[in-house]
């Protein structure tokens, strides 16, 4: 049990540190976001005091309050779900822009990076299965793939499929013209899936590289440990000993890198939403730094961050389930 | 250090290594010379969104820039940002890597806790919001907004080796000679980790360029320059893609991964002094399948023979 305490208490922490980051660096860098905002806010209408007081509590306070109490202000509002006000979609609250936004960045990054995963490991299990073949030859083409910048494969998918050839649609998360926002029906889950493949298919092959390599150098290094000679020299089928000896072994480095590589899955999907006017977080996120809307920039990167700290927690629980030495060891 | 040591860390001649330095010194060769024979990347005096031809090698934007000449500028800024970059994460990886890895105790915990914080908060959407609030971008600041938020990775592989190390013979007797730690650190354990350094190193350049390139696509990169990343921005906004104009897109990106691509080969090589295992295996399982003839290979074709 004290594993699941560690974990609990070490993700507690870097939740308070993110939060703190957060909070310190419109406070600790240069630029007046809170003069900006409240310019821009102006110009919307006249600002109340308890707006004003949230664009200071957000984004830095001049004077009036301590940044203690400012600090503590912060960690309320954020309690109640209140990231204040957008200035570019006034007066939308920050936190329903996210909400809109969150699942399509959550569902593309999330279904793409389980297909990468899979592919990878299954392709850099076998690569590593047929180490000392033609089959080595090949691997370290795949570096060639992991150098690839996401924004810029998606710029030469949507020249190849959507304005060349007019598979794909270029831009957005489903169809506009047919459709007045989300609904349930299956023509709109077609036109989810139609938009989103093109997106998908990029972060796949972006990443799949990186998993492909990582299963296929750990295979190679377990298929050299004595229980799999042993389980060889047993006379196992060769399909056992793939399975059950080495590829079940192999794929636990694979999973511990799995909080690593999200991180980099996460920071390119997000450029290249840009690409695609993918309707996600990504998307969100550079708008408001396009438009100075502070509060919405500062929003929706701790929920980028929140979002993938709850992933890697998650991940971090399965692991401890599946094996049992990071329990004892971790 | 003995001249055979040292050749036992240089990487084994190879093809992999060949590919990786012809790349590497090429585009970095290209990045130094080719500025000094094109045109002014930032002259528009040529005709707009001329395809790849005789006058201009790789054609032209929509503002008449000549895009083999931005190309060029752009590799030696995107070049010098990435190197500049990679330095600085490969130093703070060595204070929150080694330096803890080796003191142990108190300090491991808080630098360790730093480490994993950093390493969990994704780089990207950090920097951007760093690049966003301070608005006067150089070169350098762009190199030193990445170097500080990426180092993360490399510390938590050098930390590992370093807890390694530091229960050793040699760094015992150092210890027990009275040497200072941080003469400990420099002189008896980095020499060790040096092809791992340089392995982290390499990574940390691809990763700066990577990022640099995306953060100059948004348009948060160095003000006033041209990158591979800020070529892209500008096509993007020329509506290069749907206008066709692929000669424009299409070069920076090559550059990048294959930039990329080169050094990861490097590191390749570099990866097989570090884990033996990776060379000898694949070399074991050649000779077997050899020595074993038509019956080993049979066998894995058909696992009913093994039985039988």
């Amino acid at each position: 049990m004290t594993f699941f305490l560690r974990r609990i208490a070490f993700y507690a922490v870097t939740l308070w540190a993110a939060v703190s980051l957060n909070f310190l660096i419109p406070r600790l860098l240069p630029g007046d976001p809170v003069s900006i905002m409240l310019a821009r806010l102006q110009r919307n209408g006249t600002i109340s005091p308890a707006m004003e007081r949230s664009v200071r509590v957000l984004l830095g306070s001049s004077g009036d309050t301590s940044m203690f109490q400012d600090y503590l202000d912060y960690w309320g509002r954020l309690f109640r779900g209140d990231l204040g006000v957008s200035v570019t979609r006034f007066p939308t609250p920050v936190a329903d822009l996210i909400g809109g936004a969150l699942p399509w960045t959550v569902g593309l990054i999330g279904v793409s990076t389980v297909i990468a995963f899979v592919i990878g490991i299954g392709l850099g299990a076998w690569a590593g299965w047929k180490r000392g073949t033609w089959v080595d030859a090949i691997i370290p083409s795949t570096t060639l793939l992991q150098s690839l910048p996401y924004f810029w494969l998606a710029l030469l998918f949507v020249f190849l499929f959507a304005v060349s050839w007019g598979i794909f649609p270029i831009i957005g998360g489903y169809d506009v013209f047919n459709f007045n926002g989300p609904e349930l029906s299956w023509a709109f889950v077609g036109s989810v899936i139609r938009h989103a493949t093109l997106p998908g298919l990029t972060i796949v092959v972006s990443s799949v590289g990186g998993w492909l390599l990582g299963m296929r150098n750990m295979m190679v290094a377990t298929l050299s440990e004595d229980y799999v000679t042993t389980a060889e020299a047993k006379g196992l089928r060769p399909r056992r000993v793939f399975m059950t000896y080495a590829t079940r072994n192999a794929v636990i480095p694979s999973l511990t890198g799995f909080g690593v590589s999200l991180g980099f899955v996460v920071s390119g999907s997000l450029i290249m939403e840009r690409v695609f006017s993918y309707p996600g977080l990504g998307k969100l996120m550079i708008d408001a730094v396009g438009n100075n809307d502070y509060s919405l920039m500062q929003g929706t990167f701790l929920i980028i961050t929140l979002a993938v700290l709850a992933a890697l927690f998650i991940m971090d629980l399965v692991q401890g389930l599946i094996d049992p030495r990071t329990r004892h060891h971790g | 250090m003995a001249k055979g040591a040292l050749r036992q860390l240089l990487p084994s001649r190879s093809g992999k290594l060949t590919t990786g330095l012809v790349i590497v010194i090429g585009i970095t060769l290209f990045a130094i010379i080719a500025p000094f024979f094109t045109q002014n990347p930032r002259s528009s005096q040529n005709p707009a969104m001329l395809p790849p031809g005789a006058d201009h090698l790789l054609g032209t934007t929509s503002l008449g820039y000549d895009v083999f000449a931005q190309l060029a500028e752009g590799a030696r800024s995107s070049l010098l940002v990435g190197v500049t970059a990679g330095a600085i994460a490969i130093v703070l990886s060595i204070i929150f890597g080694i330096v803890a890895g080796y003191v142990g105790g108190w300090t491991d915990a808080g630098l360790r806790l730093v480490t994993n914080i950093m390493l969990v908060i994704p780089a990207i959407p950090l920097q951007i919001v760093v690049a966003s609030y301070l608005q006067k971008r150089s070169l350098v600041l762009v190199a030193v907004i990445l170097g500080v938020l990426g180092w993360a990775g490399g510390a938590v592989v050098l930390r590992s080796m370093a807890l390694s190390l530091r229960t050793r013979d040699y760094v015992s007797a150092a210890k027990v000679a009275g040497e200072k730690t941080w003469r400990i650190i420099l002189v008896e354990i980095m020499p060790n980790l040096l092809p791992l350094l340089a392995a982290q190193f390499l990574f940390a350049v691809i990763l700066a360029i990577l990022n640099e390139a995306g953060l100059s696509y948004l348009g948060l990169g160095p003000n006033n320059s041209i990158t591979w990343g800020t070529i892209l921005n500008d096509a993007q906004g020329g509506s290069a893609l749907t206008r066709g104009a692929w000669w424009w897109f299409v070069p920076p990106g090559v550059l990048i991964a294959l930039f990329g691509c080169g050094m990861s080969l490097i590191n390749f090589a570099i990866d097989e002094i570090i884990n033996p295992k990776l060379r000898s295996a694949p070399q074991a399982a050649k000779r077997v399948r050899k020595a074993g003839g038509d019956v080993v290979v049979n066998a894995e074709q058909e696992p009913e023979k093994v039985n039988a």
